[in-house]
Formats: structure tokens, sequence, C-alpha cells
């Protein structure tokens, strides 16, 4: 019970010191940075306390794909307040903030394959009522049976989520010359060879 | 305090929420630290579903988690859409600025 309390304090703090951070820190990659500790923190608390599949999907939905994209529009947008200094020139002042970061996930990383191997009884999810199976066997049991509608559902909400972000960032630029395949085919030489008596000294005027 | 219960978790959950909803009022800077004050919302209801479901051993709340995971992800991606074509129109994203609906 002891290294069980000694874990959560560990990742609870982490995570709200990372909150914290993330609502008062004045550079916005530096929020964002702490948002994927934040994501780690809890993703590693949920593993230890008996929900694996659930932890592993918040490493990768959320700090692979939300936390990512999240980092991709404040980089593209330009709203840091540091404007030009990056990752090079003198006053790169994400380094140290990013290292502070890594290490940290490192560290929780390391303890959470550490309590895994070495008590591995820590928090077991035998409390649930089939313990002899895993959680993602537990979890597929139920989601593919009982809520298979709202599975489907939820997978429809995904695609509409798609094509609106495509729709609302598309853009049709003006003034780019395009290739059109329906153009290049159905041209016939009668539209496109044009003869024409050349007189000497005058030259022949092309469309223009 | 060496018993961890449910009562701890739920604890961080109601701190991280509280820190969340903090972070969209006093947030002056702009509108993307606000969307990640939603996510930390919903990591808190996240927080709170899964510690109901192991402690009272019903995996339906882990289901739920799965689903609000879903929601949260789409509601990323389509306020970063919005967030990018409003920076695209104006030229800022700063809270004081967004004010065209006069609300």
């Amino acid at each position: 019970m002891l290294t069980h309390s000694i874990f959560f304090y560990f990742f609870s703090v982490i995570a709200i010191f990372s909150s914290l951070m993330v609502i008062t820190s004045r550079n916005t990659v530096n929020s964002v940075f702490f948002l994927i500790l934040d994501f780690i923190s809890v993703g590693c608390l949920f593993i230890m306390v008996g929900a694996e599949f659930l932890g592993m999907i918040i490493l990768i939905v959320y700090v692979g794909a939300v936390a990512v994209l999240f980092l991709f529009v404040v980089m593209m947008l330009n709203v840091a307040e540091q404007k030009q200094s990056w990752f090079i020139g003198k006053k790169s002042t994400h380094i140290p903030i990013g290292l502070i970061v890594s290490v940290l996930i490192l560290l929780e990383l390391l303890v959470v394959v550490g309590g895994w191997k070495y008590k591995d009884d820590l928090m077991s999810s035998n409390t649930l009522y089939l313990s002899d199976v895993s959680n993602t066997h537990q979890l597929g049991l139920v989601m593919y049976t009982d809520y298979i509608l709202y599975f489907q559902l939820s997978g429809v909400i995904l695609l509409l989520s798609m094509i609106g972000a495509i729709l609302l960032t598309f853009r049709q630029r003006k003034g780019v010359k395009k290739q059109s395949y329906f153009n290049q085919i159905s041209r016939n030489p009668s539209s496109s060879i044009e003869l024409r008596e050349v007189k000497s000294n005058q030259g022949v005027k092309i469309d223009d | 305090m060496i018993e961890i219960g449910l009562g701890h978790y739920l604890s961080l959950g109601a701190i991280v929420f509280f820190l969340g909803v903090i972070g969209i009022f006093l947030n002056r800077k702009n509108v993307i630290v606000i969307l990640m004050s939603i996510e930390l919302i919903l990591l808190a209801v996240n927080i709170n579903l899964i510690s109901f479901s192991i402690f009272s051993g019903d995996i339906v709340g882990q289901i739920f988690t799965m689903l609000i995971l879903t929601v949260a992800a789409a509601e990323a991606a389509i306020g970063l859409a919005i967030i990018v074509i409003y920076y695209r129109n104006k030229g800022s994203i700063r809270v004081e600025d967004i004010h065209g609906m006069k609300g």
C-alpha cells in the first residue's frame, strides 16, 4: 500500500503542477509542452490503477495526436511570444523547458516500468468482476456487444470532424496554374492546331 | 494518507478540473490556451470516470471514457481548424481582439 501511495502522489503532483503550468506559462509552446507532460502523467496513473488499455490509448491519442496537433497549430500561426528564435540563435528559450519536460517524462516512464516489473500486484484489477481476463479483454467483451451502437457513433463523429476540418481549412487559391486532365484529354486537332500563311516581312500574330 | 482510495483520485480530478476552469477565465493571451483548458477539463472527467470504474468494479466507466476521448479529439480538430481560418482572416487570435459578434 505504501508503494501505491508513493506512486499516486508522484504522478498526481506532477499532473497538478503541469496543469498549473499549462494555464500560467507565458509562452504558448511551453503550455503545449506541459500539456503533454500532464497527459503522460495521467496516462501513467491510469496504467498504475489498472486501466492499462485506456492509459495506453491516452498516450497514443492525446500525446501522439492531439498535443502534436496543438503544437503544429501554435508553430504555424506564429503566436508564441518569442517569434524568431525557435531552435537556433542565441536566444533559444525553448530548450530548457523542453529538457525539463522530457527528463520528467523519462523519469515517469522509468517509474512505471519499474513498478510494473517489480510490484505487479500494486493495484490489481481483480476488483472488477472478470478478474481472470485482462483489462483490454474486458473492454472488448463489453464494447463490441453492448455498446456497439456508441462505438459506431463515435466513428461517425470522427469522420464528421475530419470532413469538417478539411472543409474549413480548404482554400482555393487564385492564380495558380494547375494541370487539368479533362481539358488535356478532350482537346482535338481542330481546336488546337491552326495553320496560317506567313507573309514575308510581317510575321504572324500568336493569340495574345 | 497512506491508504489511497477513491477520494484521492476524485480530489485529483477535481483539482485538474478547477485548474482548467481557472485557465478558461484567467486566460488573456490566445484562444489555443482556452482549447487546452478544455482538454484539461475533459481529462479530469476521464480521471473521475476511470476511478469510479476501477473502485466500483464496473467496466462501463471505461467505455464512456473512450467515447469522451473520441469526442475530445474531434473537438480539438474542429476547434483548431476554426482557429486557423480565423487567424487567416483576421491575423490575430488574441482574446481581446475577438469581438466580431459583439457578444
